[in-house]
């Protein structure tokens, strides 16, 4: 048993905005009364619920390739062993180990392994094993998936449903990860779609309907995350159109954007590149439905990973550097690019401002999250200067004055005056991340909470305080102290406890076997050996 | 080539696949990593004839095989991965981990 | 009785699909596999007779031989733990485990069979798919210095050559496919066309490919050294710049000739070329049955895929210096632990004779070239027969392998977690941590 006494409490989903209370923990959850036991004062800290990485490339084939590809990054950070710690290498494509310290030393509690193939999920299972302390999931990839654009081209929909279900069940994953819809398929020939209407190869469906149709599945499913969306032509001149059709395409249905900074963009061609942030922003003002995260850029190195295939070959074009592509049959692809953001590029620095104008303009810090899109936009670690400068206007008037000029002349960063406040911080980290998973046990400091809890030494400048949490409580015990693991042990995973009609096995079975090259069988991952730590998330059935 | 001189490949053959199977020790495994294949060209130069026994030298060790015709272009010949083959072997790896393994040159000679 | 949708352990290809037979807990018949996994499936599961250790030739406890395993392993000044290649995931993060708390170096198969790719991908990437992408789309294959027909037998049939897939349905109709060797090894007989280039020009040959491919005259004296034609070359681009989904295949006949990584590097750039006109992948062909997995498991642990040292307490990667081959070679490592190869067998004979005059722990399944020289040998259960986990087909697709017949024996993962377990005590430390 635990009592933390005299901190600053932000538990934005109680609604406590920086009242000093005690915040009590017995057997790894938040209790209302723990009359005995250690007791902390948090005298001058600041409480906040365990952070929440919303949507991170940390786990599984393509992460592990960008491992792979680059040394050169690993040499940038190398981390010894300590006596309860393994070894490991960090910065852009940090190993397992590292990963769950470097994110436990933030405060951070809980990890989204952003994209996942079907058949590579063991793999993805098996490093979310080795990433120690965090408590995880992972987001399945479905957008170009066989099944999928054969039951929305036969118009199937109770089969559509019965299938993602079993996929869900099939790989122990959490959500439903659409990433460039038809897009991803048609590049399995070189290809690629760049309207909302451009069918897909193996069958003929367009990204609206795929997007529409797994928007009605996962509501039906009651599935507790929306469909996570990566929306096509990611990554270039003027595709705030296509993510604004996107969000239009599913109407009043939930939908979230992912790294929405990626999919902002106004002009007609690099010369010509700015901002779109305003005009989604407005969207997303107006409509309830609709969640995005940053994807904030970080001016330095990066390791672009994406399952958009034909985005990253266009980039390796853009770049030069060298370039992964791993295409995944009936599924998916994956492309992986090491890449630099440069302030005294104009692209780069338009990049940068739009993802600050998208969490500045959006009014309600529920509906967007702080992500990088790790490590596509920076790495995680950069979180602390991230929120420094959501916070603080002067800071990012200066640092926007060290960049190139076109931040200010393409886009609206320097009349954006607002600051979050630490309440809104604690929103966009962890709350907002938590509701919009669906995992209640998350993102609070209310009874019955996981206690996973973030103790702040306060602190004049947020980036200080950011990266130092003075401690942090993964599920009651104490794991990181002043930036020092103290507690190494395995976090748990979250799956999605699904209910549907057993028929659609033997209704895949045929195709399957005729276009797989492994048996049915040993499709589906064992959760005793693969999730050995689990969590079932009930679904909510309309 | 010079006489005796050929380049030697070392690469895997199903017979060494399936022998190790049955045991380092088995006739089936020594068998397979103990023949040196090469054109017949080449046997008939060295004056040699299926089942004889050569010995096979490089700058970094010597080893015993027994010869037999294959399809194999003139100059060359191969060897199964074993014991014998990375007797021929040296341990410079030029800075990539692994060692010429294939495509050396060879003198070979017969004993019996 | 009999077991469906068997897991092969032997090759990098993983068939998932064998029949096996036992009667009275033996292996009595294997259906499906090839000559290559009969033989694994029926010679490791038969009763070997091993006592469970020996020590100095002595027949030994388990616990004796874990006593003296981790002492010699915690004495020693520069381990070196090698192979891992025929064993599951499981096992693999147990003895990086090992490695890492021992400050030990560790190196796998891939060093030698396909680390120059490893190289190669890290200084230009790789465009790469899943075999069902090849079965479903290929229309050309291209296999240069790689021979399936002896090396990974059922290839052709299950993923490459014959099978009918989704945009393939004539099967072996719809593709055409070329061999490049030194040799006509038996896997020509499978090709439509086969070019013999000369020993060591792999690389003259790729780069002449590159050329003709960007669009550049050459004359016929440029390739005069390759073996082939100026016409050969001219169309072999042809046909790649003209498939509509190209797949080449490279074998250990480019990473262990002249070039090594410089060879596989400029396949990977000549691939990478093509997409400027088609659609491309390339293909290592992994070798020997969980190579890949450790590669992966190495990668994910401490950031690179083979050759690692933590004798600075953290990961650090260099090839020609922390792998076996050198650090053998060069008479560095003062003991090793060989797990799940023989590398008395096929590294080079200097390396061979390093690991006869150090204290050597070997784990095998049973004996081999390696376990003559060891001073401690612990007898393993067999991955995929009597222990169970994880394993990467050559295309990183994992699989698992069931346990279907007892074994006497334990499992790696157990051996390895009760080594790691005794070096943590006698280096003061306190229990492990880490389970499954």
């Amino acid at each position: 048993m635990l009592r933390i006494i005299n901190g600053e409490v932000y538990d934005p989903l109680n609604g406590v905005n920086g009242e000093v209370r005690d915040v009590c923990v017995a057997d790894g959850k938040i209790v209302s009364e723990a009359p005995e036991g250690k007791v902390i004062d948090a005298q001058g800290m600041i409480l906040m619920p365990g952070g929440i990485e919303f949507h991170a490339h940390v786990a599984g084939g393509k992460v592990n390739a960008g491992r792979k590809m680059r040394p050169e990054d690993h040499r940038e950070m190398p981390i010894p062993r300590t006596p309860l710690t393994r070894s490991g290498v960090g910065h852009t494509v940090p190993s397992t180990f590292a990963t769950g310290y470097h994110f436990a030393q933030l405060g951070y509690t809980t990890v989204m392994e952003a994209a996942g193939p079907p058949l590579g999920a063991r793999h993805v299972h098996e490093e979310l094993n080795d990433i120690p302390i965090l408590d995880k999931g992972f987001f399945v990839l479905m957008g170009n998936n066989y099944f999928v654009l054969k039951y929305i081209a036969e118009g199937d929909f109770a089969r559509l449903k019965d299938y993602v279900a079993w996929l869900l069940e099939a790989t122990g994953g959490y959500a439903i990860k659409i990433v460039n819809p038809a897009g991803v398929d048609t590049w399995k020939w070189g290809r690629n779609v760049n309207s909302l209407d451009d069918p897909a190869d193996t069958f003929p469906v367009t990204p609206r309907q795929i997007v529409f149709n797994l928007a009605r599945v996962q509501q039906e499913l009651g599935l507790p995350h929306t469909i996570h969306v990566h929306c096509n032509n990611l990554g270039v001149p003027g595709n705030a159109q296509i993510t604004l059709q996107t969000m239009q395409a599913v109407g009043d249905l939930p939908i979230h954007i992912t790294h929405v900074q990626f999919n902002g963009y106004g002009g007609t061609g690099w010369g010509d590149f700015c901002s779109g942030a305003p005009e989604l922003a407005a969207y997303v003002n107006e409509h309830k439905n609709v969640t995005v995260d940053m994807g904030q850029v970080v001016f330095g190195p990066v390791t672009t990973m994406t399952a958009d295939g034909p985005w990253q070959y266009r980039l390796y074009q853009l770049s030069g550097h060298k370039w992964v592509n791993s295409d995944v049959e009936m599924e998916t692809s994956a492309g992986i690019v090491p890449y630099r953001f440069s302030k005294r590029n104009a692209v780069n620095a338009v990049q940068w401002a739009v993802g600050l104008e998208l969490a500045l303009l959006i009014e309600d810090p529920w509906r967007v999250f702080l992500t990088t899109d790790h490590p596509n936009g920076g790495p995680f670690h950069a979180y602390p200067d991230i929120i420094k400068l959501l916070m603080d206007r002067d800071h990012r008037a200066e640092v926007l004055e060290g960049v190139h000029r076109g931040a200010q002349k393409r886009s609206s960063l320097k009349d954006l005056h607002r600051e979050y406040s630490l309440f809104e911080i604690a929103i966009i980290t962890r709350a907002g991340p938590a509701r919009a998973l669906g995992l209640r046990q998350k993102g609070h400091l209310g009874p019955g909470a996981d206690a996973d809890i973030t103790i702040y030494p306060k602190a004049a400048d947020p980036k200080e305080m950011f990266a130092r949490p003075r401690y942090v409580i993964k599920a009651g015990e104490i794991v990181a102290q002043d930036g020092r693991i103290v507690k190494d042990k395995p976090g748990r995973t979250f799956y999605v406890a699904l209910g549907y009609d057993r028929q659609i096995e033997s209704a895949i079975r045929d195709d399957f076997e005729k276009y797989y090259t492994v048996s049915f069988e040993n499709y589906p991952v064992q959760f005793d050996h693969y999730l050995p730590h689990r969590v079932a998330v009930a679904c909510a059935r309309e | 080539m010079p006489d005796g001189k050929l380049i030697l490949i070392a690469g895997r053959s199903l017979k060494q696949g399936t022998g190790l199977n049955k045991g380092k020790d088995s006739p089936e495994y020594r068998e397979a990593v103990t023949t040196v294949e090469m054109n017949g060209g080449d046997m008939t130069r060295l004056g040699l004839q299926d089942g004889d026994l050569v010995k096979i030298k490089t700058s970094h060790g010597e080893a015993t095989a027994k010869c037999r015709g294959a399809e194999l272009p003139e100059g060359m010949a191969f060897i199964a991965y074993g014991p014998p083959s990375s007797c021929l072997i040296g341990a410079e790896t030029h800075a990539s981990g692994m060692p010429d393994s294939k495509g050396f040159e060879v003198e070979m000679e017969r004993i019996s | 009785m009999q077991i469906d949708h068997v897991v092969c352990a032997f090759c990098g290809g993983v068939c998932d699909d064998l029949t096996v037979t036992l009667e009275d807990g033996r292996v009595t018949g294997v259906k499906q596999a090839c000559a290559l996994g009969r033989a694994w499936l029926l010679g490791h599961s038969a009763e070997t007779g091993q006592p469970p250790a020996l020590i100095d030739g002595q027949p030994a406890s388990l616990e004796q031989a874990v006593e003296v395993a981790a002492q010699i392993l915690s004495q020693a000044r520069y381990p070196l733990i090698y192979g891992l290649s025929s064993t599951y995931c499981e096992a693999q993060r147990q003895a990086v485990a090992l490695a890492d708390l021992l400050g030990a170096t560790i190196d796998c198969c891939t060093s030698v069979c396909h680390g120059p790719s490893g190289i190669a991908m890290q200084a230009v990437g790789e465009p790469t798919c899943t075999l069902g992408e090849v079965k479903n789309r290929a229309d050309l294959l291209i296999y240069w210095g790689s021979n399936p027909a002896e090396s990974h037998p059922l290839h052709f049939a299950r993923y490459a050559v014959t099978p009918r897939g989704l945009f393939t349905p004539r099967g072996r109709k719809d593709r055409t496919v070329v061999l490049v060797d030194v040799r006509p090894t038996a896997s020509a007989r499978a090709a439509d066309i086969f070019l013999q280039i000369k020993p060591g020009r792999d690389f003259e040959c790729l780069w002449a490919l590159r050329a003709l491919i960007r669009g550049l005259d050459l004359e016929e004296g440029a390739v005069a050294d390759t073996g082939l034609t100026l016409a050969q070359l001219q169309d072999l681009a042809g046909r790649m710049k003209s498939c509509r989904f190209g797949v080449l295949f490279v074998g250990q006949g480019l990473t262990q000739s002249r070039g090594k990584q410089m060879n596989t590097a400029a396949a990977f750039m000549l691939v990478r070329d093509l997409y400027a006109h088609t659609k491309f992948a390339v293909i290592p062909m992994r070798g020997h049955g969980n190579v890949t997995g450790i590669d992966n498991v190495l990668s994910w642990q401490t950031g690179y895929p083979f050759g690692v040292n933590f004798s600075r307490g953290y990961p650090r990667f260099n090839p020609g210096e922390f792998t076996a081959v050198d650090v053998l070679g060069r008479g560095e490592a003062d003991a090793a632990l060989i797990m799940a190869s023989d590398p008395v067998a096929t590294l080079p004979r200097v390396a061979g004779q390093r690991l006869a005059q150090i204290p050597t722990v070997a784990l095998d399944t049973h004996g081999s070239e390696t376990t003559k020289v060891a001073k401690v040998i612990i007898t393993t259960a067999p991955a995929g027969i009597s222990a169970e986990g994880t394993i990467y087909r050559m295309d990183n697709v994992p699989l698992r392998l069931r346990k279907f017949l007892p074994s006497p024996y334990p499992s790696d993962e157990e051996v390895l977690g009760r080594i790691v377990e005794r070096v943590t005590r006698l280096r003061g430390g306190t229990a492990v941590r880490r389970e499954a």
